[in-house]
């Protein structure tokens, strides 16, 4: 069951690699078929020198598959625990996620849903149009006993090129790697404990209030 | 409100900082009606805490009366409370396997990173005790916020005043359970180092918990005494030499267990500790464990070491060998408070334990900075200092 899961992951990093035909991916596979590999998840693969474009995080929650899974698939509520994204809209078929950027701007990507499996997986990737490439996949998996759901998140992006490149990427997400930890973490706080912990002194003391500040 | 804030250190002050307020859904607000100073906070009066920042308001010992609540708290105005320094959310998978001190939720996102580079997890929060620990204001003041108040505080029957009840929130758990993670059999000898709060409670714990003889060390004669009166024999580290003393006192055999309520800023003449002291001074992140490292070749082979006392960093020259070839066990950690308040409230109700022999002086909130001071330079005398709020700066302290 686990060994499926990882492969899961694996089989829908190289997926994505294929849509992005990124010369830094193609590295990553061919390390990975040159041999050595394990069951470790790619995305914890010792990082060449180069940017990885590919960042993944697993959590486990103390809820069940479905209770997680039907959370994260009504997507307007991604914005409740990630902090960078200000926004995500229906537009027809597609979602528009606003998503904070520098002095108060924002970016839109929009994306549509490519992979749907019921209390399993959800993946997303932007289409034309979009100010940045992405791609997302998050996956709900059974923890042993009574441990609830491990739950991970695979994210692959490519701002374009050239300084406007820079600031959106910037914009996109700061550290990517960090954000995603952190909004992994959150969710898991808000389904386990119902809010978000905070050691805020105040209302107006709180990152969301701070930040909220910093824009105007 | 007035609220004791750090500003480095041995600086702390009695400053005026806005009242907390209602976040989330599952917090109260306290009017505190007792706080004491830990032992623990002196670590933070002492700089040797990281990510300690100006302004923060220190105390995670604390009790007091609800006044304001959120719209999940179980919690209702008018109770009063005695409030677990470790926040617990109640939820998460530690926190059903009640190892409440390790919950998963408490800390803030964004603060878990630093306790997570430095220990390869994050800690959980606790109230005013560094941004390593959330960064939560702490209870040495006139109100705060409490999080997950649905979890943490226990209500107190009005028959029971503060000060039989307040140390439930920290230094009497956490004796328990330094006690209990020394696995203490009827027929042990036990032998405990420091004679502080924690040690005082851990050494009373003992007792009960059946041991046959508890041997307290210290070199404060005021606190061996207490000790004493506990029921324990003493043996004065200035005086004697502790291990000799140990073999001597089981028999050859050595003590069954040992346990460290010193932590990480030792006395001791030994050369590593004087080096670790100049380490600890210029910020290297070196604690002190000479404790430790006495306790380990003092603990007889197959026995048990148990270490409330509190470290943060990186030692050496640790007897590495001694744990391995004797085969000890060691057991540690941040008191899961909430596993203990309601039986220990019990055997407070019942007189088996009893909280108030250590209590040596209490005074108003305003003169918290004198209180850290003559807690922190007069060990012998100022045995545990108990805030009040309410209390004005004229009235006579005791």
């Amino acid at each position: 069951m686990e060994k499926r899961q990882e492969i899961g992951i694996a089989g829908t990093v190289a997926g994505l690699a294929l849509v992005a035909g990124g010369a830094a991916f193609g590295a990553m596979l061919s390390r990975r078929h040159k041999g050595g590999s394990d069951d470790a998840p790619l995305f914890t693969r010792r990082k060449p020198g180069t940017d990885n474009p590919i960042l993944g995080r697993t959590v486990t929650i103390r809820k069940g598959r479905s209770e997680l899974y039907e959370f994260w698939r009504d997507f307007e509520n991604l914005p409740r625990f990630m902090e960078n994204v200000d926004e995500i809209r229906k537009d027809g078929d597609a979602r528009i996620w606003v998503i904070k950027a520098p002095a108060g701007q924002t970016v839109e990507v929009r994306t549509e849903v490519v992979s749907d499996v019921e209390n399993q997986t959800i993946a997303w990737r932007s289409v034309e149009g979009s100010d940045i490439e992405t791609n997302g996949e998050v996956t709900f998996a059974d923890a042993p006993g009574d441990r609830g759901t491990r739950v991970s998140l695979v994210m692959f992006y490519d701002p374009p090129a050239g300084s406007l490149g820079r600031v959106i990427a910037k914009a996109f997400q700061r550290e990517p790697e960090v954000q995603a930890r952190h909004d992994l973490k959150r969710f898991k706080m808000l389904m386990e404990t119902g809010e978000i912990a905070t050691s805020a002194h105040r209302k107006d003391n709180t990152r969301k209030a701070k930040q909220q500040e910093n824009e105007q | 409100m007035r609220a004791l804030a750090w500003h480095g250190t041995h600086d702390v002050r009695v400053d005026t900082v806005p009242d907390p307020e209602i976040i989330n859904p599952r917090d109260a607000i306290l009017k505190i009606t007792s706080t004491a100073i830990c032992g623990s906070d002196l670590h933070l009066y002492d700089g040797v805490i990281p990510g300690v920042q100006p302004g923060d308001v220190l105390g995670h010992e604390f009790m007091g009366e609800v006044v304001e609540t959120g719209s999940d708290s179980t919690l209702e105005k008018g109770q009063r409370v005695v409030v677990p320094f470790t926040i617990s959310c109640g939820g998460c998978f530690h926190c059903k396997i009640q190892q409440y001190s390790a919950c998963e939720n408490s800390n803030p996102a964004e603060k878990q990173d630093m306790s997570a580079s430095l220990y390869g997890h994050p800690m959980a929060a606790l109230f005013g005790y560094s941004h390593l620990t959330g960064g939560y204001s702490g209870g040495q003041a006139e109100y705060v916020r409490v999080p997950f108040s649905d979890v943490g505080p226990i209500v107190i029957p009005d028959h029971l005043e503060d000060e039989k009840v307040l140390f439930l929130s920290d230094i009497l758990p956490t004796g328990w359970m330094g006690a209990e993670n020394a696995e203490i059999q009827p027929d042990d000898t036990v032998a405990v180092w420091g004679c502080g709060p924690v040690g005082l409670f851990a050494i009373q714990s003992a007792i009960v918990m059946g041991a046959s003889k508890v041997i307290a060390i210290d070199h404060y004669p005021n606190r061996l005494n207490l000790a004493k009166q506990l029921g324990a024999e003493t043996i004065d580290f200035r005086k004697t030499d502790v291990r000799e003393a140990l073999m001597e006192m089981s028999g050859g055999i050595g003590v069954d267990a040992v346990i460290d309520a010193v932590g990480m800023e030792a006395h001791g003449f030994a050369v590593d500790n004087m080096l670790d002291i100049a380490k600890q001074k210029i910020g290297m992140g070196a604690d002190r464990a000479s404790v430790l490292k006495q306790a380990i070749l003092a603990v007889r082979p197959g026995g048990r070491v148990s270490i409330p006392g509190v470290y943060g960093g990186m030692t050496d020259k640790f007897p590495l060998g001694a744990l391995m070839e004797k085969g000890l066990q060691v057991r540690s950690g941040q008191t899961h408070v909430q596993r203990y308040t309601k039986d220990l409230l019990e055997k407070i109700e019942d007189g088996t334990l009893d909280t108030t022999f250590l209590i040596s002086h209490r005074l108003p909130l305003e003169d918290a900075a004198r209180g850290y001071k003559c807690f922190h330079d007069e060990q012998d005398s100022w045995t545990k200092v108990v805030l009040k709020p309410d209390m004005s700066a004229g009235e006579k302290a005791t």
